[in-house]
């Protein structure tokens, strides 16, 4: 080969290894890509898309589902899924709101106790979710039962109690402690706030202690997790107990923007969760995903409504939009995992 | 006939995105001929093999079969053309009879064109009965074993009426005597005439049953010769590219004292009374055949299996280990025999499936990870037993086996264990990956680490070992010092239970 032919064939090659880059790099933050898109497409069609109000709006919305996508985010990356999580939002919620409510209410749960201050409710929300969240880890560690079918089953129970608490009738006027959840600091909102304070502990979760490490061990390949020395009972355990803490978190976050919190509350929610955690790149086969997945996940799904209610278009017709975006985002992300092999 | 081909490749290029996979590689096949292919992992033999039965078309190049030019066919034409190949993984539909499994797809039809169950039965049969296969076509596959699926991939491939038949490491599950089995149905394909493609990585079934052999290296073509006459070395060398001086680098070390004990050790039915021990330094190899129980005792050991009686001793004192992390924490380490589907966690990095067994030796203080330190570490072993990988944060599956395992070692080297447990080390790696391996394990007992190697290659127990520990069914049949005088013939008669010895 001649240099010149030679010097041809090198930047041949140089160019076509430049486009597989830009092509991975598109694969890789496709959907960061999308989320950019459609943020741009919004604020020019609507003004009113990009002025802060707005934009709080679109977070605050995203964050209820938000911050139960980031614990889905874990447990699906161990290979797991988790369907009580919108029951569990409930459960945690009726419990807090009954439990944070004015001494004036028309119904009081406890008429003795009322006007509590706030870390009583919370406290409370957050033993229900870990509660429930325990129980979850607990069958699927110990009796080897499939994720779907456990908390399938916790699905309906948790919903059950939550009725059965209840008796079928919300729980409203609450404390100004509660509704601090709802509030705003200035011009954050606090479900704001919190949401990204959630991400922060998860982000460091995953990332940063044995608990994350162990969690995409297992996802990846359970058995070689075990023989490698792994507590993998114990990991799942605690896996499902995070989950069910963001679920009450997300409780208290609906208990305070919604201001009462009905049986039905949250119902469909494990599935906005799911498909949070799915567009944003965590793979059903486990082992793979991240929490900035799940935030953008949930990002584009919150931009996503919001557009399209700014944009006038029928809400049935959100719902297919949104189903469609699911299913390109997991087309997309199998691909680019096939193309790796 | 005899001397004319039925397959010519010719000048075949493949390239996927990025890679060159096959750079012009030549392949003739005869009527009538057992063909084997070689080369080490990647050479290009599976990719090759795609190409010709339509999976991936060839980039240029031509390929004849029969004399004719094939080109832009699917992989069912290539079937309808006569060229079948049973893959390495076999993926039967479990649940179903033999017939259907046979006749999947194309099931034969009555009159008002429902299947016709009882002509599907006796065209299986007849199917069967050229492969002497004696078996209700009613069975259910998942009743079978890995052997009599194959035969039934065999007969599936008879069935289509194919003249070559390209088998994938066909042999690689199966016992001795289920080899021989196979073996002896293949010299029958070939005396009727059938061509037969045999991908392998074990020398000497290449020699047990090849008539010719086609070496390929890094996607090149090296060269075809008769399998009679040519040297093993010769072989070796065209395959590797140079010299494997020593195919097992044994080097004497020190032995010590006893590290691990284990008195009359029995889990169930699978093994009974079972005791040995090995020492500072020491190699001992675990032989027998497959199902003599070699892998369920070290597992059993390691707190996979429960133990229904016995004792482990280490360092003379008794131990209880009820589960990996307790083998773990006695200082013992289990490279598993299935690198895939209990080894590697193939998502991950090579930096995450070496830190995942140590991971608690990271938790700082503060209760976070120093990540620094793993990372230090990983590369400290990458670089150690030399590791090929571009870097540490590349997945683990895209790594070749040999590299994959080396990883796997790190993995357990990082938790300084004592005793080393390896289930068939080298399966399924290339020959200059391989005796890399063995050098690595030789060195592990020149540092006085005790290591315990279950092995169904003779060769390399007999290479490598200082003591062999031999079962048969389930029970100890031998324990004998490994000297130059050792035979294979004398392990056979333990491993057939022919004969005992305990030292």
């Amino acid at each position: 080969m001649t240099s010149d032919s030679k010097k041809l064939a090198e930047q041949a090659g140089a160019a076509s290894f430049n486009k597989q880059r830009v092509i991975a790099l598109i694969q890789k933050y496709g959907i960061v890509i999308v989320l950019f898109l459609m943020i741009i497409g919004l604020s020019i069609i609507s003004p009113n898309f990009m002025s802060p109000t707005n934009i709080f709006n679109v977070l605050t919305q995203s964050s209820i589902f938000g911050i139960m996508a980031l614990g889905m985010t874990i447990v699906i990356i161990s290979r797991g899924i988790d369907l009580s999580v919108g029951s569990t939002v409930a459960l945690a919620g009726v419990v807090a709101a009954s439990l944070g409510q004015i001494g004036t209410a028309t119904t009081l749960y406890y008429p003795g106790l009322h006007d509590l201050p706030v870390f009583i409710p919370v406290i409370a929300a957050l033993a229900v979710g870990a509660l429930v969240g325990a129980v979850n880890g607990g069958l699927i560690a110990f009796t080897g039962i499939h994720p779907f079918i456990a908390t399938l089953g916790m699905m309906t129970i948790a919903r059950g109690a939550t009725l059965l608490y209840t008796q079928g009738k919300p729980v409203s006027q609450l404390t100004d402690g509660m509704m601090t959840f709802g509030s705003k600091i200035g011009i954050v909102p606090v479900p704001v706030i919190v949401y990204v304070v959630m991400m922060a502990i998860t982000w460091i979760l995953l990332g940063y202690t044995a608990l994350g490490k162990n969690a995409y061990a297992i996802g990846g390949n359970v058995k070689a997790a075990e023989i490698s020395g792994v507590n993998v009972k114990k990991n799942l355990v605690i896996i499902y107990t995070f989950m069910g803490v963001c679920c009450s978190v997300a409780a208290l976050v609906f208990a305070g923007r919604v201001g009462s919190v009905h049986p039905g509350a949250a119902t469909g929610y494990e599935l906005t969760a799911i498909a949070a955690t799915t567009i944003g790149g965590t793979s059903q086969t486990g082992g793979i995903g991240t929490v900035w997945g799940a935030v953008v996940g949930a990002l584009v799904l919150g931009v996503l409504r919001n557009g399209m209610t700014l944009l006038g278009i029928d809400a049935y017709w959100q719902q297919i939009v949104e189903g469609c975006i699911i299913i390109v985002a997991v087309v997309v992300d199998m691909r680019k995992n096939a193309k790796k092999k | 006939m005899e001397d004319k081909n039925i397959l010519v490749m010719k000048d075949i290029v493949k390239t996927f995105p990025g890679v060159k996979a096959l750079r012009g590689v030549e392949l003739e096949v005869k009527y009538g001929e057992i063909h084997a292919l070689m080369g080490e992992n990647g050479a290009g033999k599976s990719t090759l093999m795609k190409c010709l039965i339509g999976i991936h078309p060839p980039t240029t190049g031509q390929i004849y079969f029969e004399g004719n030019l094939i080109e832009n066919y699917s992989t069912s034409d290539a079937l309808k053309m006569g060229i079948a190949m049973i893959h390495q993984e076999l993926s039967p539909v479990e649940h179903r009879s033999i017939m259907e499994n046979v006749w999947l797809g194309r099931e034969p039809k009555n009159k008002i064109g429902l299947i016709d169950h009882k002509k599907m039965y006796e065209m299986t049969k007849d199917v069967l009965k050229l492969i002497d296969f004696n078996v209700d076509p009613k069975t259910l596959m998942s009743s079978l074993t890995v052997a009599n699926m194959q035969m039934i991939e065999i007969a599936k491939a008879l069935s289509y009426n194919a003249k070559l038949i390209i088998m994938d490491e066909p042999t690689s599950a199966l016992t001795n005597k289920e080899i021989e089995q196979l073996f002896s149905i293949m010299r029958r394909l070939r005396e009727n005439g059938k061509s037969i493609i045999y991908i392998s990585h074990k020398l000497d079934e290449i020699y047990d049953i090849s008539d010719r052999v086609t070496i390929y290296r890094d996607g090149q073509f090296i060269g075809t010769r008769e399998t009679i006459g040519l040297e093993i070395n010769d072989l070796i060398k065209m395959m590797v590219g140079r010299e494997v001086s020593e195919m097992f680098p044994k080097i004497i070390c020190d032995i010590g004292e006893t590290m691990l004990e284990v008195k009359n050790l029995s889990s169930g039915n699978r093994f009974k009374d079972v005791s040995f021990n090995v020492r500072k330094g020491e190699i001992l190899g675990i032989a027998g055949l497959v199902g003599a129980g070699r892998t369920e005792v070290i597992e059993t050991i390691f707190g996979i299996r429960p133990k229904t009686t016995g004792q482990v001793f280490i360092h003379g004192k008794e131990v209880k280990i009820n589960n990996p992390a307790d083998a773990k924490n006695n200082k013992l380490a289990l490279l598993t025999e299935d690198r895939r589907a209990t080894g590697i966690i193939p998502v991950l990095s090579v930096l995450q499936n070496v830190m995942i067994g140590s991971i608690k030796k990271y938790v700082k203080k503060n209760g976070l990870l120093d990540h620094k330190q793993a990372i230090q570490d990983t590369k400290e072993y990458v670089e150690a037993i030399s590791i090929k990988t571009p870097s540490i944060y590349q997945r683990i599956e895209n790594l070749s086996g040999g590299n994959q395992q080396k990883v796997l070692v790190a993995r357990w080297l990082l938790t300084n264990p004592d005793v080393l447990f390896l289930d068939e080390p080298t399966r399924g790696i290339d020959v200059g990956a391989k005796s890399e391996i063995h050098r690595l394990i030789t060195t592990l007992a020149g540092q006085g680490k005790s290591i315990v190697m279950v092995s169904s290659e003779l060769p390399e127990v007999m290479g490598m070992s200082d003591r062999i520990m031999i079962m048969h069914e389930g029970r100890v049949t031998g324990i004998i010092e490994n000297t130059k005088e050792l035979t294979q013939e004398e392990i056979m008669t333990y491993a057939t239970g022919q004969a005992t010895k305990l030292a």
